[in-house]
């Protein structure tokens, strides 16, 4: 019942519904990239430089060596978007950990947790995840790490905000006068209040975590195992004179993939915050 | 053996500004089966009496005895026995309950905090939704699908779990309307007569704690004035705040509303972060004498079973 109104409210914002079908689009190309495109992705199977459309056996064309960059971009997609979620879940774990802890404890605990946030919000992001990278090796595990290394402070900061306003509601200090112990009110009691914008701005942390995977990967410093997006806009970066497309169709994948997710995240605000939806 | 017995309690804050002495020397002692109206303006220390009695906020100095043991230096293990004993109802019935735990879920946790089987808990949290008049589908439904007054039954049902001896309310029916105020009111008293609870009745409402109290205790910026029997104090109040906290209220009846004398106080609370030294009531009370302003007063058996701490009475 609950579950059908949350629905209601989020198809209500056209732009998230659009951006939700796109999303699922892209994860059901992800989960069966294998069932269209059987072949790996970075075998040569045409001739170089192919331009759409030139050759009905590849949609999409080919790059500098051959491949067939649909099938690149669909098997790109899966990468793409674990590599999101998963650097995503990174930081939604390491922010809401430190900002529950800082909020609800408060005092120092909270004076050490946010000045190690700002230290983390004063490296500038990219130059921090390429160190990482560089120095810990360009694997996805790694990558996906560093991206959630930049990533938890938004995250911290809102979770601590949302407990700060909740520790001391009477529901919690009911908690504490049947003797609940700190754990259990921080996670049965007051996490599941507090969840709703953090579940937004997480929503909004697996767009940035693409565009930086799509950065690194760019600059060559990504998984060389994985073709994701953005390494095939780094790869097709020598041609963007002569065959601009190798660039540019990975290039829109990942342009309308990160909008679709700003705007499911902007639908989520609209449906698990409605009080704040009509101002 | 009196349930509850305050000997000196105190309770103080840190603030910016200085230290808040909210709670200042207060010794109180309530009897098994009574109810205990405290009273007072709003800021004069009387909701954080009842969360030190909780250890919600920390005791500075003083005893608290449960049943004639000091629950004051205890740590949250050892006071595991007490929680049993005493339990509080909360003022906002819209911010007692969790919003997304349902009905049974809230209820059920001093039971399940307790180490209770899960199917005692569920049998015993029907029985305790019947006892305070909610329908038993209840208990699968969220807080917001309820009323204010139904809320509030929902956080007496909480209270009731354990079968406690003790029950602070803290200002429980100053957030509802005045007809569901009755009601809840009413059913505090059934469960007193039916369970023999006690209650710590926290209020600023003169007419609930007359109808409800069976002893009242007035406080004035962390301090009692004056402790003793309902009649006694309404009918004849003794310390010049409690005639001026009695005579603000209103009656119902015009002709003898018109006929009383009045007393109106003038002046706000003052700050309890600078309080006036002496007794802190010398700033408003019409009786001030240049004693007053230099030494505090002591709450003094003054006849009748009632205490009173002024010089002048």
């Amino acid at each position: 019942m609950q579950r059908f109104e949350f629905l209601g409210r989020f198809a209500r914002n056209r732009g998230a519904f659009v951006g939700a079908c796109l999303i699922l689009l892209v994860a059901l190309m992800a989960a069966f990239a294998s069932v269209f495109f059987p072949t790996d992705p970075l075998r040569i199977v045409g001739l170089p430089e192919l331009w759409p459309g030139e050759d009905p056996e590849f949609p999409l064309g080919t790059d500098s060596l051959g491949r067939d960059i649909l099938s690149m971009i669909v098997h790109g997609a899966r990468a793409t978007l674990l590599i999101g979620l998963f650097a995503s879940a990174v930081a939604t774990i390491i922010g809401v950990g430190v900002g529950a802890i800082a909020g609800f404890f408060g005092g120092w605990v909270d004076e050490v947790a946010m000045r190690a946030a700002e230290l983390f919000q004063t490296i500038p992001n990219l130059i921090f995840v390429l160190t990482i990278v560089v120095i810990l090796g360009s694997t996805l595990t790694n990558i996906v790490i560093a991206i959630g290394i930049v990533s938890w402070t938004p995250i911290a900061r809102m979770t601590r905000a949302e407990f700060l306003s909740l520790r001391d509601r009477e529901f919690v200090q009911a908690c504490r006068s049947m003797g609940m112990s700190d754990f259990r009110i921080i996670v049965s009691e007051i996490l599941p209040n507090a969840l709703p914008p953090v579940i937004v701005l997480s929503s909004l942390v697996v767009a940035g975590a693409i565009l930086f995977e799509s950065a690194v990967s760019f600059l060559g410093l990504g998984d060389p195992n994985v073709a994701s997006w953005g390494r095939l806009v780094g790869d097709g970066r020598q041609l963007i004179r002569s065959s601009w497309y190798i660039c540019a169709i990975p290039g829109i994948a990942i342009m309308i993939t990160v909008l679709c997710l700003n705007l499911v995240g902007d639908g989520l605000n609209d449906a698990l915050n409605p009080k704040l939806r009509d101002r | 053996m009196s349930l509850l017995s305050l000997r000196d309690v105190r309770v103080q804050f840190n603030t910016a500004g200085g230290v808040v002495r909210a709670v200042n020397g207060v010794s109180l002692d309530l009897a098994v089966g009574e109810t205990l109206g405290l009273v007072g303006e709003s800021g004069c220390g009387k909701s954080t009496l009842g969360k030190a009695i909780m250890k919600l906020v920390p005791v500075a100095g003083g005893e608290i005895l449960v049943e004639g043991v000091d629950i004051a230096p205890l740590n949250r293990e050892q006071l595991t026995n007490m929680r049993r004993k005493v339990q509080m109802i909360f003022q906002d019935p819209y911010g007692s309950l969790n919003p997304r735990s349902t009905v049974g879920r809230s209820v059920a946790q001093p039971l399940v905090l307790a180490g209770w089987k899960a199917d005692a808990t569920a049998e015993r949290v029907e029985t305790l939704l019947r006892w305070v008049g909610l329908p038993s589908d209840a208990k699968q439904r969220y807080p917001h699908e309820f009323s204010g007054g139904q809320r509030q039954r929902i956080g007496i049902a909480r209270a009731l779990a354990l079968s406690p001896k003790l029950i602070i309310c803290d200002e429980p029916v100053s957030a509802l309307d005045v007809s569901v105020r009755a009601q809840v009111i009413n059913l505090l008293e059934d469960l007193k007569s039916q369970f023999g609870v006690s209650y710590l009745f926290i209020s600023h409402d003169l007419s609930v704690v007359e109808h409800i109290a069976d002893r009242v205790a007035v406080m004035y910026l962390g301090m009692l004035f004056e402790v003793g029997g309902r009649d006694q104090i309404w009918r004849e109040p003794r310390h010049p705040y409690t005639r001026a906290l009695l005579a603000a209220a209103p009656i119902a009846n015009p002709k003898l509303a018109r006929a009383r004398q009045r007393t109106v106080l003038q002046g706000e609370l003052p700050s309890p972060l600078n309080p006036p030294p002496g007794c802190p009531f010398n700033s408003r009370c019409p009786m001030a004498q240049d004693r007053c302003r230099v030494e505090k007063p002591a709450l003094r058996a003054v006849g009748n079973g009632v205490q009173a701490a002024c010089h002048f009475v």
